[in-house]
Order: C-alpha cells, then sequence, then structure tokens
C-alpha cells in the first residue's frame, strides 16, 4: 500500500525492514526523476518527489515496492559491513549486567556475538538505530536520562544499539565507547552507518 | 561584511536548506517561510537558494563594513537606515523598507524593529551571506546543530561575491495579504489512527498557535484528535508541513528543522503552498484548517 503524505511525499508500506532496505537499495540504484528524499523505516519507505508526475512516481513505486518483496528478492547494493572497535567500560556497563543477570564480560560477549544491521537513522544526524540485538540485553532506557552523553558513546535500550555520532541528551545506556567516528560532516558519505550496514562491535582495550 | 550588533530575539543565516540527507538523520532545515526568503534573495539580484539571515519578532541591528545592497521580505517591520556623515538631513535614508532593494554604503547601520504582523523576516544581501557550508547548505538546524550558530552580537558574517550576479531588475514586490489564516491540508497518511470525525474536528478548530514552537514546529492547543488505536506506530520518515499528534491529541505542524523520521501518526499534512503561512505564525494567533 501507498500512502499520501502531502503534496510531494508518497509513503510506501513495506512490511519489514528488510523489503524496506531492498526498496531504499532499488531506488537509489536508479533513482526516478524528481525524487529529493528517500528514508527507510522499520516498515516503510517514505519518498519526496517535489518535481515528479504523481501517477508515474505512483507507478513506478508500486512496481519497485513489488520487486522488493518478491520472495528470494536480492539486495540491489553490495552489503556494506562495518566492523565498530568498542572499549567496554561504559557508565552503566554494571547496571546492564544485574538486569540481564549477566556478569559484565558475558554482557560484552553478547554484544560483539551477533552482527547487527542498521535499521533507520533519527534523533541526530548519524545517529542509526542498530537492529538485531540479542534479546538477553533489551533492558529499558534510563528512567532520568543523562543531559549529556560524548560523542562515540556505545549504548543499548529496548531492542536496539547504537553509536552516539556527536553529543548530546540521552537515555540509552551506555556499555563504552567507540574510537571510530560515525559522522563527519566533511566526508562523504558523512554517515558510516547508512540503513542496510552491517555492524560488527569488536572489544578493544582501552 | 556585516556586522550584528544585536541579532533580537532569534536570528539564524538561513538558504534553502539541506535537501537529500532525511535517510542520514539529516532535517532539511532552510528558511522555515521558504517564499518569503527567495522573493528578498530576487529582489537584490540573487540566485533564490542563496543565504539570508532570519529574523524571529525582528529587533535586529547590523552595521555594514562595505556598501551592500539589501532587501527584506517576509513579516513586515519598520526599517531604520542610518548612513554615515556626509549624508542629507538627518542621516536617516527614508529609501530603506520591506519589499524593495536599497543600497546600503559603507559604516550604514540598519535596525529593523519588530513585526506588526507574521513572525518571520528574512534579509538578503546581494552577493549572499557567505558563510562556510555544511553539507552543500548554510542554514543553521536548530534541531540537529549543523550549520552556524544562531547569530550573536559582535558576529560578522561575511558577504558573498556579486561580480558575476546579473542586474537587479525588480523594483519592488507588494506584500502578500494578511489575514486569518485559513490552512488546507490533505488528509493522512495515518489518518485511519484516528477516531471518526478527528479530521472535522480539525478542520472545526480553530487552534492557538503555543508559546513553545519553533522552527522544529508549531504547537497547536485546540480540539483533541483522539485516536481509534492505541500503541506505536513505527518510526517513519516525515514530511515539512506533517501535523503530528502525540498522545495528548494536540497537533503540532512540522516546519523546516523537523525530524526526519518520528513515532507519532501523522493525521494530515498541509497543502504546499501553505507552508510559508504557518511558518509566520506567532504564538496566541489563532488558524483554521480546511480539506
Amino acid at each position: 500500500m501507498i500512502r499520501r503524505a502531502g503534496e510531494h511525499g508518497l509513503l510506501v508500506e513495506t512490511g519489514t525492514l528488510e523489503v524496506s532496505h531492498r526498496l531504499d537499495a532499488l531506488l537509489r540504484a536508479d533513482r526516478p526523476a524528481g525524487v529529493t528524499e528517500i528514508v527507510p523505516g522499520p516498515a516503510t519507505v517514505l519518498v519526496v518527489a517535489p518535481g515528479a508526475d504523481p501517477a508515474g512516481i505512483r507507478a513506478r513505486l508500486s512496481a519497485l515496492a513489488a520487486a522488493a518483496r518478491a520472495p528470494g528478492a536480492e539486495a540491489a547494493a553490495p552489503e556494506r559491513t562495518v566492523t565498530v572497535p568498542v572499549v567496554y567500560d561504559g557508565a552503566d556497563l554494571a547496571e546492564v549486567a544485574a538486569l540481564t543477570g549477566l556478569t559484565a564480560q558475558e554482557v560484552v560477549d553478547r554484544h560483539t556475538g551477533r552482527e547487527l544491521v542498521a535499521g533507520w537513522l533519527g534523533f541526530a544526524p548519524g545517529f542509526a538505530y542498530l537492529t538485531g540485538l540479542d534479546p538477553v540485553l533489551h533492558v529499558p532506557r534510563l528512567a532520568t536520562p543523562r543531559t549529556s552523553v560524548p560523542a562515540g558513546a556505545v549504548a543499548i535500550a529496548g531492542p536496539y544499539s547504537a553509536v552516539y555520532p556527536s553529543a548530546s541528551p540521552g537515555g540509552w545506556r551506555l556499555l563504552g565507547r567507540s574510537p571510530l567516528p560515525v559522522w563527519d560532516a566533511a566526508a562523504d558519505p558523512p554517515a558510516v552507518l547508512a540503513p542496510g550496514t552491517r555492524v560488527r562491535f569488536r572489544a578493544v582495550a582501552g | 561584511m556585516i556586522e550584528v550588533l544585536a541579532p533580537g530575539p532569534y536570528a539564524t543565516v538561513q538558504d534553502l536548506g539541506r535537501p537529500g540527507y532525511g535517510h542520514l538523520g539529516v532535517p532539511r532545515s532552510g528558511a522555515a517561510d521558504a517564499p518569503s526568503l527567495r522573493l528578498a534573495n530576487r529582489l537584490v539580484g540573487n540566485p533564490e537558494g542563496a543565504a539570508g539571515i532570519e529574523l524571529t519578532f525582528g529587533g535586529c541591528g547590523l552595521r555594514f563594513s562595505a556598501g551592500a545592497w539589501v532587501a527584506l521580505a517576509g513579516a513586515p517591520c519598520p526599517v531604520e537606515l542610518l548612513v554615515p556623515a556626509p549624508a542629507p538631513g538627518d542621516g536617516r535614508d527614508p529609501r530603506a523598507g520591506m519589499c524593495a532593494p536599497f543600497w546600503v554604503p559603507a559604516g550604514g547601520r540598519m535596525r529593523v524593529g519588530t513585526p506588526a504582523t507574521g513572525l518571520r523576516t528574512y534579509l538578503a544581501v546581494r552577493g549572499g551571506v557567505d558563510v562556510p557550508p555544511v553539507l552543500g547548505s548554510r542554514s543553521a538546524d536548530s534541531l540537529s546543530g549543523l550549520g552556524p550558530a544562531p547569530l550573536a552580537p559582535g558576529d560578522v558574517l561575511p558577504v558573498g561575491r556579486t561580480r558575476a550576479l546579473p542586474p537587479i531588475t525588480v523594483d519592488a514586490a507588494p506584500p502578500r495579504p494578511a489575514g486569518p489564516p485559513v490552512l488546507r491540508i490533505l488528509p493522512g497518511p495515518r489518518d485511519d489512527w484516528f477516531a471518526p470525525g478527528a479530521l472535522e474536528a480539525l478542520c472545526a478548530g480553530p487552534y492557538e498557535v503555543s508559546q513553545d514552537s519553533n522552527r522544529v514546529g508549531v504547537r497547536l492547543r485546540g480540539p483533541a484528535l483522539e485516536r481509534a488505536r492505541n500503541g506505536e506506530l513505527p518510526s517513519e520518515g516525515m514530511v515539512a508541513g506533517a501535523l503530528q499528534v502525540p498522545p495528548d491529541g494536540q497537533p503540532i505542524v512540522f516546519l523546516a528543522d523537523h525530524p526526519p523520521t518520528g513515532g507519532y501518526p501523522v493525521v494530515a499534512v498541509l497543502a504546499a503552498a501553505d507552508l510559508a503561512a504557518v511558518a509566520q505564525l506567532r504564538p496566541g494567533d489563532l488558524v483554521r484548517f480546511r480539506r
């Protein structure tokens, strides 16, 4: 289903993050004329096309969405994998261990033990919601957010993990810090963890 | 160079923003009332997307160290231009005003007063405000912090080169007719998350603009829009002009610095032509919607 989001926006329902990523990749590989924004989400892709013929772009999106949903559909772009080094000395590591009934080392093993996927970005430029976190590590946010979390902080909340791209307030639980900058406005692309990027955390010494 | 003597309540450098980075979490930003910035730029012969200054509630004082063509558009403010001696009369140049280009000589001081109506006034300078671009734009984004900081007393703004610009060919532009705005909406994309009659309730209004409105969004107070579904909507892409409805049922109209993704359902989206009008609403203003 394609929903209208104002005169220039179309919100394509994908149902799953995987289909969102495939549709996003198809659109970026062969961008229809007039499209200015392609924003994937967990169950949708927003397409903003102020310069496009409305009927034409809608038909094109229907066809691409069907292709993205087809069983066995292949990714339009090669999958990118990023290894994120982490010094696991976060302020909330002990509390996460207590909440999950694990030792701190077991929390680290669980966090580094799976490949995550950058689902979508929001909250701040370069802030990727990383999906696929080990369910044992699903812990609630802090009751009171911190007024300042440093850039590079590696954190978890609910089913997600993230690397803070810049200093900001934040309510996620801090497991550690990464020396890998995930946001650089002067770089192209400016965000390291674009939607669909596969992410591996790796423990390193501080 | 333009020296900021006083920025007024809130002033920022704005162009037409940084589209195309929503998927990386970057708001579009740019002039909240883009047609007014475009007009001010046309009046001084700039490309429409050149960077200018967005004033909020006027109140701005500037000093020009070099002569420049300037134009103001948007919320109409009294403008006073003091030119250095030797100058005719009392040193005030009566040609300075809204919606027409005027020359500010080197050493000229300009004072923009409080607008009689509207909220945001745009100052364009021939050559454009030439601060360093970030991701292709000079806009100050209040949500993400990208771009230059809001203007502060003592700031010095470089002006771009004017040599290659076309001559100024527009004398004056009539101000837009003012009046109580009735804004046109299109339903959806998540109107099905609301109880039947929610769009009618929205259009029955009126809604009052809340004090805590800013470049991210205009917060409204009025008839609550009831939901038909509870629970959480997965985060999804947002557009400027979207009427996002948090659980309290009071809509927020997204402006230029809106977050690129959000998790509250969007009951309706403003017609593109009415986005400039909503950017000119001031706290306490009443607004109505129609389909």
